[in-house]
């Protein structure tokens, strides 16, 4: 199946300091082969090149998010990573496929 | 006799003719983030294109030559870029080959193209023509980012999977004879570097021979041999295909040609 | 089915009682439903029905789609352009297309959708991408025309987004939003140099804009009573204005611009009216629409044939740059497997 290569890039999270004196902000994802990709990518991607731009790449499973501390907030009880993204979750074999 | 908006044509032409060609995979790259390095890298191509024949302009001084009179109607005769810059995205080895567009020899193209331009926009930063250095100084950092895109997919192809492996090593095969065209002489090129204008490339030999060689063994390919016919594309003299590079770039302007667009 | 019912699951070793699980679901829908209520945020690792994330897997995937296809029509007249500043615009507007949907596929991720499965869908012809782009271009007056139409439209649906509920959704609408503006006016003051030039090019303006007015129209979708998915767009925050009411704020801001260009827009029935203080307009041909949504327009197969090949053509690409990056850096793919 040709989608298959597709789904091995890993995904990594893009985070963008455009001006200096800025922190770095999270823009968004994208899929790349290895880091050196990622910030290749990202650089064309998000930054269009820009000069003075610091890009930060990560895997995003290796994300770790914050547990709720809000009670009126909407969090899942035990979620700590960002996504619902299907290659983060080992799901029980008998569930099958989702 | 070569004038000196020949040497500037020269490097002009080479930039257009290449960004043309990279443009070609807008909408059919491998994969979507590599159409966006690739529209960038041509973006940047037809960028210094367009300096470079807008100071071929001021310098004409006529009041009627413009960047789109050199780039929309001169033939290929007067043409100065390198044959290699000119060939379709394809190893195979027809006169009007259509067919499928293969990312090794877009990678291999342009690692051979920008491994030189370093060397060469480095050193224009120096001319005596100040305008030209400030463009050199300007289309440098834009090779160094094109030569790093083009390497780790050399890298990539070469140490990837067999098919890749062999792609990249029968693009090589069939690129690195048309490199030869670089360290031959030239009238035009003579005659900048005597202005201190230009620079003579031939110098630069060494150390491209150099990146090509470590970059092709970690790469885990052979190095190919430049040999056979020499081509001589920065003479004027093409190959077929740039016949047709041209007749689809220059149609649409050509039927209006007072239009203003 | 849930990450939420199987986290529950392995916390306490036992199946929950089914009544535990709805009184938990009717609570986290009612914050759920105060939260859209109160014009908040939902973000991706918040609870959120099935359906409201189904319906924008569906809506930002079909919309990343758009962006992707949307480059053909265009990217088709870059090697033709007709000056350099011309052709420099065009590979900047596309690659910029491309950049959007590379933003809305990233938005599409974070509700637990692949990649991977979004371009299946597409590819096997299951999803669907926005219809004007199974036209052909067939002058460069087409591209202007795109620019001022298309991305006029586009824009014009676009906004509203930049306020919808789903977080990630609204930041990429505010990013392309950003980008999109500079696209309507590149295409906009193309065709009025094209205007002011020969008989030739006028001509070429005209006839790009009769092929294109009626199927822009159409863009922004049937009627709001035969649209089957508006209402509860509606209530989730995701869609904020109808069909419409969109299509006529299109048609207002458009005639004006027309005029200024010296085209005519062709419908013999458009004309002001005073006492709704907008243009009335004509029939726009919904057999048409649909039976090029349904896969019978000009060019539906040429694109999808298109992506389709672009896709397969650089599998062996993909399969290298990976294999590369597991022989070299091997606890990256680890971590990230």
């Amino acid at each position: 199946m040709s989608t298959t290569a597709l789904k091995d890039w890993p995904l990594w999270e893009v985070f963008v300091r455009s001006k200096q004196g800025l922190e770095h902000k999270h823009c968004g994802s994208l899929h790349a082969s290895d880091a050196q990709h990622a910030l290749q990518m990202a650089r064309d991607v998000y930054t269009r090149r820009q000069e003075g731009v610091s890009i930060w790449v990560l895997p995003s499973k290796s994300i770790t998010a914050s547990a709720p501390e809000d009670k009126d907030s909407l969090f899942e009880p035990a979620a700590d990573k960002i996504y619902r993204h299907p290659t983060f979750y080992d799901i029980p074999e008998e569930v099958g496929h989702m | 006799m070569a004038s000196y908006q020949d040497y500037l044509l020269h490097l002009a032409d080479n930039a257009l003719i290449l960004g043309q060609r990279n443009a070609e995979w807008c909408g059919h790259g491998p994969i979507l983030e590599e159409d966006l390095a690739l529209a960038n890298n041509s973006l940047d191509l037809i960028g210094q294109a367009r300096m470079l024949y807008q100071h071929v302009a001021a310098v004409r001084k006529d009041g009627k030559t413009s960047e789109d009179l050199l780039a929309y109607f001169r033939d290929v005769p007067d043409f100065k870029n390198y044959t290699l810059l000119e060939l379709p995205h394809s190893t195979a080895i027809l006169p009007t080959a259509r067919g499928d567009r293969d990312y090794a020899v877009t990678i291999a193209r342009n690692f051979l193209y920008s491994g030189l331009m370093v060397q060469v926009w480095a050193a224009l930063a120096a001319s005596t023509d100040t305008h030209l250095a400030a463009i050199a100084s300007k289309s440098l950092k834009e090779s160094q980012y094109h030569l790093r895109h083009a390497h780790d997919w050399v890298l990539r192809l070469g140490d990837g999977t067999d098919e890749s492996h062999r792609r990249i090593q029968a693009a090589f095969d069939y690129l690195m004879p048309f490199t030869q065209e670089f360290w031959t002489a030239s009238d035009m090129e003579a005659a900048a570097v005597k202005t201190g204008a230009g620079v003579d490339v031939r110098v630069f030999r060494p150390e491209w021979e150099a990146l090509v060689s470590d970059t092709l063994q970690a790469a885990t390919l052979k190095v190919s041999s430049s040999t056979g016919f020499v081509t001589t594309g920065k003479h004027g003299v093409h190959s077929e295909h740039l016949g047709f590079v041209l007749a689809e770039m220059q149609s649409l302007a050509r039927s209006h040609p007072e239009a203003v667009w | 089915m849930y990450t939420q019912s199987l986290n529950v699951q392995e916390k306490q070793g036992e199946k929950p009682a089914l009544q535990t699980i709805s009184r938990e679901n009717a609570e986290l829908q009612r914050r759920f439903d105060a939260r859209i209520d109160a014009d908040g945020k939902i973000e991706p690792q918040d609870w959120m029905p099935e359906a409201y994330r189904k319906t924008l897997i569906r809506q930002i995937s079909q919309h990343a789609h758009s962006e992707i296809v949307g480059m053909l029509p265009e990217g088709n007249w870059i090697s033709r352009a007709p000056s350099l500043k011309r052709k420099a615009i065009l590979i900047a507007k596309v690659q910029d297309e491309g950049g959007h949907g590379l933003y809305l596929y990233s938005a599409a991720e974070t509700l637990g959708q692949g990649r991977d499965q979004m371009l299946a869908d597409l590819h096997s012809g299951k999803a669907k991408y926005s219809s004007i782009f199974n036209y052909p271009t067939l002058t460069w007056a087409d591209v202007g025309v795109v620019g001022w139409l298309v991305d006029g439209a586009a824009i014009m649906n676009q906004i509203p987004l930049c306020r919808c509920s789903y977080g990630p959704y609204a930041r990429a609408m505010i990013r392309v939003c950003k980008e999109e503006s500079f696209h309507q006016r590149q295409g906009y003051e193309a065709l009025l140099v094209m205007m002011q030039g020969t008989a030739e090019q006028r001509a070429m303006v005209q006839d790009a804009v009769n092929r294109f007015w009626w199927k822009c129209l159409a863009m922004f979708g049937p009627p709001d009573a035969n649209s089957q998915h508006s209402e509860q767009a509606m209530r989730w925050g995701i869609k904020r204005i109808s069909n419409d009411d969109l299509r006529q704020k299109f048609v207002d801001a458009t005639v004006p611009q027309a005029r200024v260009l010296g085209v005519t827009l062709p419908d013999p029935d458009l004309k002001w009216n005073e006492e709704r203080q907008h243009y009335d307009y004509g029939q726009i041909d919904w057999d048409e629409f649909w039976n090029t949504v349904n896969g019978h327009g000009p060019c539906n197969k040429e694109r999808l044939a298109t992506r389709v090949k672009a896709h397969n053509d650089g599998q062996w690409v993909r399969e290298a740059a990976l294999a590369y990056a597991l022989k070299h850096q091997p606890q990256t793919h680890q971590a990230a497997a």
